[in-house]
Order: structure tokens, then C-alpha cells, then sequence
């Protein structure tokens, strides 16, 4: 049996599609047979983030409406061997995305597959709840900004009511926090809530803390999710994020200012 | 923190500070109504509506809790905060 997991948020543009991108990459690297699902109809993403969208034939659409199999719709990954793609369509509706059609193809995919990563849409209608609604763990994405903190609360409402593992008093969905687009520069002036400010007010456990970071641009420009830019503080961190999600503890990393040269220190950057 | 920075932030609020206190109030009043039966909403706009025709109250004022404290036990809890008498 596959895990589901839901990258979710409630708000829009907070790194979702960015995350579970670099998460589901990671998972595969590590040796995990992955497969991450662009939910985000009529609106696809994900495939430009990972750099196939020029593969794209078939969709999760057409699949659920028995257009093409599974096998034809999804992407090989070009980078690692355990890495498949599932891209949602370019053009219909949001309601072509059933709870019965979404059950089979997770339930196809949970045959040949470790992880099953959910890039969900912005908002609360249909894509997000189908999105969320089968989760096994729930990474909730949040800017350290007040809309999104409200928002992700909001989900967290959702998940523990209107899912698959709710409706049926399972145990209830993991949920993990995952803090994103943070500066520590800002906290430190007291311009932007503090990773402790987010874990107090949601209270649900910390799986990282990505930085706002250049090097997220320069990854979806280039369609390589930025995981794979070991270089750079977001790689790093979305690595430690990976660690977290299988187990292991590593303490936080790009919480903390940068030290800077002597002349920053006096004019500032 | 550069010098400048120190003169520059001195002069602002810690806004974060704000942030955090409107997100607790915020975040406190939504988990109070989850849970709640999907009647809730309305009936808590219906028992506003009934005391404001007595007394002059805006929604502030008035708070419905429902606490859910075990399994076949749930609290409903109504407070109002009347505007003094003069
Ligand atoms: N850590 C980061 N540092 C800098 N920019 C970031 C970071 N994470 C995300 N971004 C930028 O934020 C924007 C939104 O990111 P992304 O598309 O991943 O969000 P999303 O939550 O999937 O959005 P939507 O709700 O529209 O699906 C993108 O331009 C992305 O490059
Ligand atoms: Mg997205």
C-alpha cells in the first residue's frame, strides 16, 4: 500500500507546487517509487516545474474518464528512475475530478507505487477537497504571513472533518507544517512571524522551514525541481524536509541570519 | 542587525508581535466552531438577531460557543456583553 500524501494550503502561490515537486523528487532519489499528481485542473503546473511538460499526452482527466490508461498518462521522470508524473488537463472543468474516479486511479496507483505526492490546488472547492480527501499525511503549506496562517488553519479544520480517514473515524490524517518562502532578516526585525509564532498558533508538528530563496526561480525556470540545486539553502532544506518525512530527526537549518562581512554589518544589504 | 537597520526598525512596531496576537484570536475563534453541527452559523445569526431586538449590540458583542467536552456531552455557551445602562 502507497501513502498519500496532500500538499495542501488553502491559500494560493504559497509554494505548494514548488514543494511537492522538490518532495516527490526527493522521495524518489532516496530510492522510493514515487508519483506525484498535478490536481490542479485547467490550471496545470507541476509538469512545467518538473521540466516534462512537453511530454504531456494524456491526463489524470482522461483517465478518469477511461480516455487513456494509466500507463499512457503518466510521465517517466527524466531524472530519476523511481519518478513518475501524473499531469492534470489544461482545459476542463474542476467538477470532472469525481470522488469514485479519484479513488480508482489512487487506488491503481497504490499497486506499484511507496509514495503518492498531491500537488492540491489553492482554495477549498472541489480540486482541494479531492485532493486531501484520500491523505494518509497532510503537509500543510504556510507563508509566515497572516492570510496564509488563517488559511492553512482553516484546512486543518477540513482535514480533521471532510476526509476519507474522517468520514470513516480512522485514525486521523498526520499533519505536518511546512513553513515556506521564510526570511530570517525579517523575523529577526520583527517584520514576520517567527517559526515558533506559526508552530504556537497551528500547533501541529514542524516538518520544515524553507527559506525564501533565489534559487527557486532559477529551478522553475529551468524545470528542475530545486531539490535537485544541493547548492542552494531551499535544496538543502526541502532535502532535510525528506529526512523528516522518513523518519529521521536533523535539527532545522536557514533559521538564523546569515552572517555577513564587516561592511554589510554597518551599511546593511 | 547593520547600524542602520537599528535606526531604521527602532522607529517601527514589532509588527509581527501583531500579527501573531490577531492570528490567536483568529485561529481560537475558528477551532470554537468546528465541529459544530452545520446548523450552527444560522442559529448563531438567528440568537444575535433575537437579542438585538431588545438591546442596540453589534456582532462583536456577542459570542456563541458550542464546547464539545466528551462524547455525548456538548456545551452551548452564549455570551453577551450589554452596553451599559444609563
Ligand atoms: N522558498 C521560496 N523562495 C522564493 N520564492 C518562492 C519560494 N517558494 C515558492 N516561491 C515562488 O512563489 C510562487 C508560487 O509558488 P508555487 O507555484 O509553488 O505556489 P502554489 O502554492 O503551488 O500556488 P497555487 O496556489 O497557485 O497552486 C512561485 O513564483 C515560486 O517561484
Ligand atoms: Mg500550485
Amino acid at each position: 500500500m502507497a501513502q498519500i500524501i496532500v500538499v495542501t494550503s488553502g491559500k494560493g502561490g504559497v509554494g505548494k507546487t514548488t514543494s511537492s515537486a522538490a518532495i516527490a523528487t526527493g522521495l524518489a532519489i532516496r530510492g522510493h517509487k514515487t508519483v506525484v499528481i498535478d490536481f490542479d485542473i485547467g490550471l496545470r503546473n507541476l509538469d512545467l516545474i518538473m521540466g516534462c511538460e512537453r511530454r504531456v499526452v494524456y491526463d489524470f482527466v482522461n483517465v478518469i474518464n477511461g480516455e487513456s490508461n494509466l500507463n499512457q498518462a503518466l510521465i517517466k521522470d527524466k531524472r530519476s528512475e523511481n519518478l513518475y508524473v501524473l499531469p492534470a488537463s489544461q482545459t476542463r472543468d474542476k467538477d470532472a475530478l469525481t470522488r469514485e474516479g479519484v479513488g480508482k486511479v489512487l487506488d491503481e496507483l497504490s499497486k506499484d507505487f511507496e509514495y503518492i505526492v498531491c500537488d492540491s490546488p489553492a482554495g477549498i472547492e472541489t480540486g482541494a477537497l479531492m485532493a486531501l480527501y484520500f491523505a494518509d499525511v497532510a503537509i500543510v503549506t504556510t507563508n509566515p504571513e497572516v492570510s496564509s496562517v488563517r488559511d492553512s488553519d482553516r484546512i486543518l479544520g477540513i482535514l480533521q472533518s471532510k476526509s476519507r480517514r474522517a468520514e470513516q473515524n480512522l485514525e486521523p490524517i498526520k499533519e505536518y507544517l511546512l513553513l515556506t518562502r521564510y526570511s530570517p532578516t525579517r523575523v529577526k526585525n520583527g517584520e514576520m512571524l517567527s517559526v515558533a509564532d506559526v508552530e504556537e498558533i497551528l500547533a501541529i508538528k514542524l516538518l520544515g522551514v524553507i527559506p525564501e530563496s533565489q534559487a527557486v526561480l532559477r529551478a522553475s525556470n529551468s524545470g528542475v525541481p530545486v531539490i535537485m540545486d544541493q547548492e542552494s539553502d531551499a535544496g538543502q532544506a526541502y532535502g532535510d524536509t525528506v529526512s523528516r518525512l522518513l523518519g529521521e530527526e536533523i535539527p532545522l537549518r536557514f533559521v538564523t541570519e546569515e552572517k555577513k562581512g564587516l561592511l554589510k554589518r554597518i551599511f546593511g544589504s | 542587525m547593520s547600524i542602520l537597520d537599528y535606526f531604521r526598525s527602532s522607529k517601527k512596531a514589532n509588527t509581527a508581535t501583531v500579527a501573531k496576537e490577531r492570528l490567536q484570536i483568529i485561529v481560537a475563534h475558528q477551532r470554537g466552531e468546528r465541529g459544530a453541527p452545520d446548523y450552527f452559523p444560522l442559529m448563531k445569526q438567528e440568537i444575535i438577531a433575537v437579542i438585538r431586538k431588545y438591546v442596540h449590540i453589534s456582532e462583536e458583542q456577542v459570542s456563541v460557543q458550542l464546547e464539545q467536552n466528551d462524547d455525548n456531552l456538548s456545551v452551548l455557551e452564549l455570551n453577551v456583553t450589554l452596553p451599559e445602562r444609563n
